[in-house]
This record gives structure tokens, sequence and C-alpha cells, in this order.
């Protein structure tokens, strides 16, 4: 298992975001997480990506017990997320964002950053080398000295996954990466997570989605919770035909 | 050629400057002038690093400017010289020609520790709050040294005249105008790589979107103890270079006052744009010399118009009513600063072409 | 004992300067996050226009003769005054100054420089205008000496502390209980958000300044009566702790502010009734730098909390 999260729970004041979460992702899977809003979604993402330290329960990324550790040192175990409002730089260009992403790979201390030693401009052409190979394969070259701010939402979207990937993640986290596009740009999504999945063979990858277009064509597995409780787990065709889950998104017919 | 055509410029600027220095082309008011501009560009740059690239809203700068001062005054004077309170030199007079450079490297140092009392809040919160610490920081260096009467107290610290006295017993070059003019170019040297590298550049990240620069692998807590302790030890080497051009240090000539100057030339020159820094930081001093004749000129002027009552003399406290107003009315023109985010290569792309290959 | 309760009472007439001036800092900041650090210059101003309108009505000018009124009439009178003078200072300032900039959407910051050099030039316009000798302020009122069992108190003390902490609650009412209370609230959310609502802005950031330029004066007037000596410096350092204090509070809100100003003051004089007067600064400054480790928005701030 790549991810192991169990018996997760956090809670804010009184307010319980998520409890007893339980979820267990194979290396190169890909799992859904859904819900209605506001059910504890972005907290499990949260969690996993130590933006937040859970109440109780335990986080295993790699076999490793990741709840003590920062972000950064996180995604330095090769976990890589995006964001439900896009969070580029938007004053950096399109390749800077890339780079910066890399942050994890440094090896040279701020005297090699003066002195350009050799350590650092080796490096600092890895860094580069790296950001144009993944610009390059998410065909975003043209825009690599643009400023996100100046791109349609779609390509932000787009260089918000290429940022992620330049973390040279196991672990994918996809936080609703279709929110706020329109229906060309959603195939254009699934065909780029397709094509991820295979070009980068081991990549697990776990979105939240609310369109189930998205989630039908990539998941093989979905996770519905509501209100941080967890009400069905299974394949697609399960997930449909579930009476909770129906009910947790239309509401009781009964009412 | 190219490549190395900028560092023989500066080269030659150097020379040139110390040169003419030394043979007495230029007189000791431009000297001086020349020098305070140097100092004005570390600092300038210096607060940007914090101020522009990360964002953040450091108000106390002249707090490390103190230290840094204070620190290389005390032990040039305790090395170097005999005094009257610490007694004789503990190293030969000749040791200073090195000795010197060394001081003012470790005042640095010190300026850069001193520079974690803002740092390390900075891990907790940001903006204002921040920028109120750095105002305590100022007060409270500021207040430390008033408190401590071994050197000198409220009525400040002299000597280091002496040192650089016994420098040029050594070598009779103008000590001071070199050291100044290489201590300014290696620091905006080495504020240009670092903001340029991936590195330096985890600090726009953290200025732009601290939370993603954290998940997306930026070490933020590392990055602001970096950038704090750069920009407040460089301001440490400026108070140093301050210290031995004027040989006299105050607590008071650091005050907030100080602080804001060092503020004004930052967003008079663009955040987060180097040479705006620089160019504000040349602008900003030479504008002061200016009013200092513009003033009296203007007083002339007044008279002879009968526009001010005869008894009154538009006296030199007008510069400090001329000069605000000269800000106030270039933000409401320039409300971005000289250059706003950009640099010079970028209004003049023949620049950018010429040095591609530096920029590699 | 005696010297005791003299300190609390001295230390509760610094806070109420202290808390009147910051509470202009943290209505600003509360409405438009701005840090308006020409605030302890118009506290100056405050209380040279104090100096002028009092001087007038004893008829120093020649325009009312001297006599026509008593030293409370002209209390009366010089107060309301000088809070009207001194807002429309501060108005200037932010009509002329501040919201020009706002206008052309420059970075927060270059308003916040702006203000520092208004600061700055209304401090050395004053200086360069009236020169640098010291103004006094005359005696309005007649010194009067309450004692309470062994506790003496004068009346301007009382009169002091008393402004401040009717201030306080008349701002407290205002900005929880009135409409456009709710406005100045509801601007420092969204700024762009709330001319759709239709509320007029400007007016309301308008208003602000008055309320708050107008306590500045009441200020002024209140510092140069209990301590009669004027310079254009005057509002320099007091202006820059009674910031401190505001952050301390908590910016942005009153309650913080208000106890804030209290809070430093205390430890001001508390710090000056046990060590050397001159550990005074240092002190003061590294007590308020503890509380915002602590704390690190402050007494009553919100904790900084960022949503993804």
């Amino acid at each position: 298992m790549l991810l192991e999260i169990s018996a997760l729970t956090k809670k804010f004041g009184g307010l319980q975001a998520l409890s007893d979460f339980n979820v267990a992702l194979e290396e190169g899977s890909a799992t859904a997480l859904i819900g209605p809003n506001g059910s504890g979604k972005t907290t499990a993402f949260n969690l996993a990506s130590g933006f937040y330290k859970p109440t109780s329960g335990t986080i295993r990324f790699a076999g490793q017990d990741i709840r003590a550790l920062k972000p950064h040192e996180i995604t330095a175990l090769g976990m890589a997320r995006t964001f439900q409002n896009i969070r580029l730089w938007q004053d950096m260009t399109v390749l800077d964002n890339i780079r910066i992403s890399q942050h994890h790979c440094l090896d040279y201390s701020i005297w090699d950053c003066f002195l350009w030693t050799r350590r650092f401009r080796r490096r600092e052409h890895e860094i580069d080398t790296h950001a144009y190979e993944m610009l390059e394969c998410m065909g975003l070259m043209d825009y690599a000295q643009e400023y996100p701010r100046n791109l349609p939402y779609g390509l932000q979207r787009r260089v918000e996954i290429a940022r992620a990937m330049s973390v040279r993640p196991r672990l994918l986290l996809l936080d609703e990466p279709a929110a706020g596009l329109n229906s060309a740009d959603v195939g254009d999504l699934i065909q780029l997570i397709r094509w991820l999945r295979t070009e980068f063979k081991d990549l697990t990858i776990w979105m939240i989605e609310h369109q189930m277009r998205v989630v039908m064509s990539l998941c093989s597995s979905i996770k519905v919770i509501d209100f941080g409780r967890t009400i069905a787990e299974g394949p697609p065709e399960v997930i449909q035909s579930d009476p909770n889950v129906i009910k947790a998104y239309l509401g009781d017919e009964n009412i | 050629m190219q490549k190395y055509s900028f560092k023989a410029l500066l080269l030659a600027i150097t020379v040139g400057f110390v040169l003419a220095v030394h043979f007495q082309l230029v007189d000791q008011y431009v000297t001086t002038v020349a020098m305070l501009m140097g100092i004005n560009i570390i600092l300038s740059t210096s607060l940007n690093v914090v101020n522009g690239y990360m964002g953040e809203f450091s108000c106390g700068h002249a707090g490390f400017m103190c230290v840094g001062a204070y620190v290389s005054s005390v032990l040039s004077v305790l090395l170097f010289t005999k005094d009257r309170v610490f007694g004789p030199a503990l190293l030969p007079e000749g040791f200073a020609v090195i000795g010197v450079p060394l001081v003012i490297l470790i005042g640095g140092v010190a300026a850069a520790l001193a520079g974690l009392i803002v740092a390390v809040p900075s891990f907790k919160t940001r903006g204002d709050y921040l920028a109120i610490i750095t105002i305590a920081a100022n007060y409270i260096i500021i207040s430390c040294l008033e408190n401590m009467d071994v050197i000198g107290g409220p009525r400040g610290f002299q000597g280091m005249k002496r040192v650089v006295g016994a420098m040029e017993d050594v070598w009779d070059i103008p000590w001071m105008p070199m050291l100044v003019l290489v201590g300014t170019i290696l620091s905006v040297w080495a504020i240009r790589r670092f903001v340029s590298s991936t590195y330096g550049k985890g600090i726009s990240a953290i200025c732009q979107d601290e939370v993603a620069a954290e998940i997306m692998s930026v070490n933020t807590n590392k990055m602001k103890l970096v950038a704090f302790m750069l920009s407040s030890g460089l301001a440490g080497v400026a108070g140093g270079l301050f210290a031995h051009v004027y040989g006299y240090v105050n607590p008071q000539s650091f005050n907030i006052l100080k602080s804001t100057e060092c503020l004004v030339m930052v967003y008079l020159g663009g955040m987060g744009s180097l040479s705006g820094s620089v160019l504000s930081a040349i602008v900003f001093t030479l504008l002061i010399e200016a009013l200092r004749f513009a003033i009296p000129a203007l007083n002339a002027l007044a008279h002879q118009l009968h526009m001010v009552p005869a008894s009154y003399e538009i006296g030199q406290v007008w510069k400090w009513v001329v000069l605000p107003l000269i800000l106030i009315l270039t933000m409401q023109f320039r409300p971005e600063g000289f250059m706003g985010k950009k640099e010079l290569s970028d209004f003049f792309p023949f620049l950018k072409k010429f040095y591609q290959r530096l920029e590699d | 004992m005696e010297i005791f309760f003299q300190n609390i009472f001295n230390a509760l007439q610094w806070g109420s300067f202290y808390a009147l001036i910051a509470l202009g800092y943290t209505l600003v900041y509360g409405v438009l996050l701005l840090i308006n650090f020409a605030h302890g210059d118009i506290f100056m101003v405050g209380a040279y226009i104090a100096f002028f309108v009092a001087t007038f009505l004893l008829g120093s000018y020649g325009v009312i003769d001297p006599g026509t009124f008593t030293g409370p009439v002209i209390v009366a009178l010089a107060i309301p005054a000088t809070m009207i003078l001194t807002s429309l200072v501060g108005v200037a300032l932010e009509r002329i100054a501040y919201r020009p900039l706002r206008d052309k959407g420059a970075h927060r910051l270059y308003v916040v420089i702006t203000a520092l050099m208004c600061g700055l030039l209304l401090e050395n316009g004053n200086l360069a205008l009236l020169g640098a000798s010291r103004k006094r302020f005359p005696d309005l009122l007649e010194k009067t000496v309450f004692s309470l069992g062994g506790i003496s108190v004068t009346n301007l003390k009382i009169l002091v502390i008393a402004a401040a902490i009717g201030v306080f609650l008349l701002l407290h009412f205002i900005v929880t209980r009135t409409k456009i209370g709710m406005a100045m609230r509801a601007i420092s959310y969204d700024k762009f958000a709330i001319p759709l609502m239709g509320i007029p802005i400007n007016n309301v950031i308008v208003f602000t300044f008055i309320l708050g330029s107008g306590f500045a004066g009441l200020a002024g007037f209140l510092f140069v009566m209990s301590y009669p000596v004027l310079d254009p410096y005057m509002g320099a350092i007091i202006g820059w702790k009674a910031f401190i204090a505001a952050v301390v509070g908590g910016i942005g809100d009153i309650r913080g502010a208000f106890l804030g100003g209290f809070l430093l003051a205390f430890v001001e004089i508390g710090v000056v009734a046990v060590f050397p007067s001159t550990l005074r600064d240092l002190l003061a400054f590294s007590v308020l730098l503890l509380i915002l480790w602590w704390k690190p928005t402050g007494m009553f701030g919100m904790p900084q909390t960022t949503k993804i």
C-alpha cells in the first residue's frame, strides 16, 4: 500500500470534519473521493498532505508515518497535490512555477548560490532540463515564459498539474481538477490524466471530483463521504446505484 | 568577451574611482556622497530581499545596521588602536589592513544573528504583525545600546578614524571608498545571484502563495530564515561601512527615521526589482544632497520675489518638507515605484541580449 | 502605597492617551487594512490646533477680548473645535494622498509609505513654519485635587480617563450597533462586493477618518492640558507606541486597541517604577515582543487562517 490512512479523525473545535476515515491506496491505482459540498473531502487531502494535523488516527505514506512531518517534507517523499481553487504563483512565469516545485531536489547551500559552484550549476541545469521536459510533455512549451494569470482557466489547471508532476510524485492528489472547466476542457483533462497514467507507470492518483464523467472514466474505485463519515465504497457501477449515495446527493425521497 | 564585459566594466569603475580619489581628482565632498550612495544601495537592495521579494513588511532595517555598525566599530577599536576605555590595541595596528574588512564582515554576521529576533516570529505570523515585531526590534536594539555605558551609551562611540588612519599608514590609498565600493558591488552581486537562483526564488513563491510554496516542497521556515538573515546581515555590513566612513556612531542615527529612509528607497525603486533599488538609492542620495543646495537658492529666490516675509528664512529644515512632498508626488505618478517588478534589462532589451550568456 | 496608587493613576492616564490614538489606528486599519503611519502626527497637529484654538479663545489674537470666556467654557468650546479641525486634516490626507493611490490600484504598502511620508511632512512642515521653539499650552482648568483615603487624583486625570472610556464606549456602539459601523466592518472583508451592495464606500472611509482623526485631536487636546509643552516631534514617538499598542491588542479590533493602550502604559510605568527610566523602552518593547510571540495576532486578533 502506498498510502494507508486508518481511523483518521479531525475536529475543528466542536465540528467533526472527518471521523473514522480509512483509505488504502495501492501503487498505480486511481481512486476517487466524492461527497456533497462540505463533507470533508478537502480536509482529508489537507490531512494527507500535512497541512492539518490529525486529531487522531494514523497516516502512513510509503511505509512511513507522516503525521509529524511538515508539508514540504511529505512532498519530498513523493506526494504532490493540486488545489481546488488554482494556487499558482501568479507573478512568476510558468517555467519558474515548475522550477520552484523542485525545491526538495536542491542539494546546494546559499554559498553555492553566491559562488556559482560546480554543484550549483549542475543542479540548476538538471532542474532546467527537467522543467523543460515537463513542459514539453504536458504541451505547455509555448507558455513557458507566460504568467499564469494571463492564461485561460483550462491551461492554468494544466500548469498546476504540471507543477505537481514536476515534484516527481508517486502519489498525485487532485482536488477537483475539473471544477470550472467547460466540457471540451474536461475531455482534455481526462485525456491528460489517462496519458499521465500510461507515461508514469507507477503513478497513483487520488482525486476529489464532482463530475461523474471524470470519475467514471478514470477511477477504478470510489469512496463516498458525507458529514465526515464514509457512506459507501466500491467500484463505480456499484456506487452509482447505492441507495445511501443517492440519498446523500439528492436527499431522501420520502421526506 | 561579452561574458566578461560587465565584470570588466565594474572593475574599471572601481579602479577608476579609487584612483580618482587617491590623486584627489574628486574632492572630499563628492567622495563622501559617493560612499553614502554605496551604503544606501546596500541598504535598499538588502531590504528589498525581505520587503520586495518575500513580500513582508520589515520596518526595522536600521536596527540591524546598528548592530553591524557597533559590533564592527567596537571590534576594530578594540583590536587595532589604543583607546581610552579599551586600553592598548590587542593586535599590531598594521593588521588593520586585513582586519577591518574582516571586522566589518563579523559585524554583518552579528547583524544576521540579530535578524533572528525577527526571523523566528515570522514562522508563525506575517504581515502587519511582523511589521510591529520589526519596529519593536529596532527600538530594542537602539535602547540596548543606549544603556551600554561602556561603549558610550547615548553619547555614541568613536575611534574608528584612528583605525582607518592606521590602515593608511601601512599603505596610503583611499581605503574606505574602496571598501565601500567593493562592499556595494559584492552585496548587489550576491543578492542578484540569490534571487535569480531556484533556491532564492523560493522566497518569491512564499510572497505570492505561502501555502502553495510549503506544499510544493519549499521549506518555508528555512527560506524565511535565510532571507531575513541575508537581509539583516547585509544591513550590518552597510552599518559597519557607515561607522568606519564617519568614524562615529550614535544609537539615534539608526532610529526609526533611518529605517523609514530604507523603506522609502525600496518602495520608490519598486518591490522586487533589484535595479530599481539601486536606482532609487542613487536618486534618493542625490536628491538629499541636491536639496542641500536647492534650499538656499529657493530662499534667495523667494526673498527676491517677496514671496515670504523678509524676516523669514527658508532654512535647511525645509529639506525634510520638500523631500516627503517629492516622494508623495512620485508615488502618485508611479504607484508601483520606478521600476515596478521589472529589471533594467526589461526596459532595455539590448542589455538582455548582450548579457544573455551571463544569465544562463 | 501612596506611590503605588499614584502610579496606577499615571498609568491609567497614559493608557488613555495611547488608547485614544490606538483607536484611530485600529479604525482605519479595520476598514482599509492600511497602517496610517501619519496618525501620530495627526495627534501632534491636534495638539497644535488645540493650542491655537485655546489661545484664540483666550483672546491672544485680538479677535476676542481677553477674559470673555472662563477656563471651563474655553475647554468646552475648544474640544469640539479641535476635534472638527483635526478631523479635517485627517480627511484631507485621505482625499489628497491615500485615495488617489487606492484608486490607481497601488499595492497596499505604497499607501503605507505615503502615510509615512505624510507624517514626516506634517512634522517638518510644522517645524519649518512655526519654528523650533516650544510652545506652552495655557492653563485652562484650575487644578483640583480629590483625595480619597490617602489617594489623591487631579481633576485632569479623571477627565482624561473618563474621555478615553467614553470614546471607547461610543466607538464600540457605533461599530457594533449602527448601520455605518456594519459597513465599516464589511469593507475590510470584501472591498469589491461592498459597492455592489449599495454602500457608498468612500463615504464610509471618510467617516472612518473623521472618527479616527477627531479622537486624535481630542487626545492632543487632553495631552497638552496634562503636559503643556508642544513640540513638532511629540507625535512621532507616542504615535509609534500607540500603533504597537493597537497591534498587541489585535489590530482592527476596538477592544484590542483600548486594552493594548492601557497595557502598554502599565508596562511602561511599571518598568519605570522598578528599574531606571532609561530601560523603559527596552523592557516595554521586550514585553510586547514576548506577548506577540505568545499570541502572534494580538490579544483580541483572530488567528490568521488560510483555507485551501
